[in-house]
């Protein structure tokens, strides 16, 4: 139950409700990654910036992490943990940040 | 301002919604009112992330600390690597966001009244409640060890005032030479698994300069425990014989203290004798979710694995070490990760947004074995059809391997430590 939402839009049509985006699973999954990477992948001290990498680069970093092919002291062992469809929400996530 | 109540409100739009205009609404924060009980990990994330991403909803944190100190880092004091006022954290940040800030313990909860009784006798109402108040220590669990021993034995295991890490530190400093650190360790769960490991490591390292001829005598009452290969090879690497670990199958498992005396007394009547006792008692959910009878004989909440909403009450979600998140540890990142989850999917509810259908919960701790000597461990869990579930072939801990090899490595992970607390305390308190 939506008990205020519905009184809302029963009475008027005020709040419209809002359906959840590709943009927003790329950002709650980019949450985690604030974690080390700073906000919105602005990079803090040695964590390095990811803001504005290009989705296509991401991408491929992405997938050389979770082959081992990139050096890494633990993206490895984090890219392994995610599906195809996030890495690609989070590419389109950070590839619109500068 | 008045509070607007869940009850109220709904009656206030069947009344004269007509008359008011959706943007009005939006500023005036009207869309409801979420509290959040405790300002550490899990609190001050969900504060912050409400606060942000959902300007329509009126938040109100109540702690009654005036400043965070972070039990992440708090290690490093003892090694001599950091002060508490570089572990304390301002909650200015957060009022700037507009977020209501309360220093005030709350004293109880009336779940099915939808409200929160401050000590000082306020009455705070929610649409939306969310509990991250952290552990209580279970004092009485070993025989002697009660607040009046905590001034004696120091736990540390707390940030509170900052006085139990102070004391640990000071007590450090004035080990006799080749004097005897005992410490007491709990069975599973416990907040931070890796906790009393790096912690060892942070004294030995101060010891291994300040007093090379003192010992550490770490009593588990486990026998195993988290990234222990890599603390071992640290241990062995960088501080010789000066730690010795004592297993439960070894009679490591300590039933009482006698502080007076300094005394350890095990499972099976064998009396230690200390110079300073690290006492790390067995712990549960924090007294506010106990006494709100939202915890289980296991004394830790259970709650919906894709909301943490508490299984016994309504609009009450539980975030954070109070909870029952196994197989994810009691950790200051997942308290924080999934505060984001709980307040999206309560906030669902109140907004008329979308909750995060396939949430992904996250953790990474690091651990500090010595100088640039840095290790960690990943988790990437998931909720499914059987609760939590970790991720499978991701995640794990650094690789193992012989110093002269991995260096580089444990030089780069020490660095990547720092980055990560002054990362996720961004993401609490800025
Ligand atoms: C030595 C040590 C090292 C650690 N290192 C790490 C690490 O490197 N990485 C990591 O991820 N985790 C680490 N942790 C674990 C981390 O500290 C906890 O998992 C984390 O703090 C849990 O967050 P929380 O929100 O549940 O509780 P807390 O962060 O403890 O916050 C709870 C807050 O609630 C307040 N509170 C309690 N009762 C009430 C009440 N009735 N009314 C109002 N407020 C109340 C308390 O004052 C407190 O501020 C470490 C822990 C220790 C002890
Ligand atoms: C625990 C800390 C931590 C977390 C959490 C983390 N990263 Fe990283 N990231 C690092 C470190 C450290 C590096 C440097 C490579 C290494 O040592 O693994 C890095 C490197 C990267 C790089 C390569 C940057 C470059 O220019 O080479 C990308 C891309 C990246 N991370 C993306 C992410 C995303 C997306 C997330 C969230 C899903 C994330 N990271 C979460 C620590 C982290």
């Amino acid at each position: 139950m939506k008990p205020i939402h519905m009184a809302l839009t029963l009475a008027g049509g005020l709040l419209l409700p809002q359906t959840a985006t590709a943009d927003d699973a790329g950002h709650l999954l980019a949450q985690s990654c604030a974690g080390c990477h700073g906000q919105e992948g602005a990079g803090v001290g040695a964590a390095p910036a990811i803001a504005g990498i290009s989705a296509e680069d991401f991408i491929a970093m992405w997938a050389e992490f979770q082959a081992d092919e990139r050096p890494a002291t633990i993206m490895n062992r984090i890219a392994r943990g995610y599906t195809d469809e996030e890495i690609a929400a989070l590419a389109a996530y950070f590839a619109a940040k500068d | 301002m008045t509070p607007i109540t869940r009850r109220g409100f709904a009656a206030l739009a069947g009344a004269s919604a007509l008359t008011l205009s959706a943007p009005a609404l939006l500023r005036a924060q009207t869309a409801g009112r979420m509290v959040v009980i405790g300002g550490g990990f899990g609190g001050a994330s969900a504060a912050r992330f409400a606060s942000i991403h959902y300007p329509e909803v009126a938040v109100t944190l109540v702690e009654p600390q005036p400043t965070f100190i972070t039990c992440p880092y708090g290690n490093l004091i003892l090694g001599g690597k950091r002060t508490l006022a570089d572990i304390t954290h301002s909650y200015d940040g957060l009022v700037a966001r507009g977020i209501e800030v309360i220093h005030d313990r709350a004293a109880g909860i009336d779940p099915d009244g939808h409200s929160v009784q401050l000590a000082n006798g306020t009455v705070l109402d929610y649409d939306k409640l969310i509990l991250s108040p952290g552990i209580s220590l279970r004092w009485g669990a070993i025989e002697g060890y009660d607040e009046a021993a905590a001034e004696i034995f120091p736990h540390a295991w707390m940030g509170g005032d900052g006085s139990q890490i102070t004391l640990l530190r000071q007590q450090l400093e004035a080990l006799p030479e080749g004097g005897v650190v005992g410490l007491a360790i709990p069975p599973n769960p416990f907040r931070c698994p890796p906790g009393p490991y790096e912690r060892i490591s942070m004294i030995a390292h101060h010891l291994k300069q300040a007093n090379p001829t003192a010992k550490i005598l770490a009593f588990d009452a486990k026998d195993a425990f988290s990234k222990q290969g890599l603390f071992e090879d640290g241990w062995a690497e960088l501080y010789g014989d000066m730690i010795e670990w004592v297993p439960a199958s070894l009679d490591g498992t300590i039933v009482r203290v006698d502080p007076g005396n300094k005394l350890f007394i095990s499972e099976f009547g064998e009396e230690h004798r200390v110079d300073l006792g690290n006492v790390i008692p067995p712990q549960q959910a924090a007294s506010i979710a106990q006494e709100t009878g939202l915890t289980n004989e296991s004394g830790w909440v259970p709650v919906a694995p894709l909301t943490f909403e508490a299984t016994a009450a309504a609009d009450i979600h539980v975030i954070g070490d109070a909870n029952i998140g196994s197989p994810m540890p009691k950790s200051g990142y997942i308290a924080n990760s999934t505060s984001k989850t709980a307040v999206a999917a309560a906030l669902a509810d109140v907004t008329g947004r979308e909750a995060w259908a396939d949430p992904v919960y996250f953790n990474t701790c690091y651990s500090h074995i010595g100088q640039d000597y840095g290790i960690s461990v990943v988790g990437v869990f998931r909720p499914g059809e059987e609760g939590i579930a970790e991720t499978p072939d991701s995640g794990g801990v650094s690789p193992r391997g012989p110093l002269a090899e991995k260096a580089p490595d444990r030089a780069l992970e020490a660095r990547y430590a720092d980055a990560w607390y002054d990362s996720i305390t961004k993401d609490m308190f800025s």
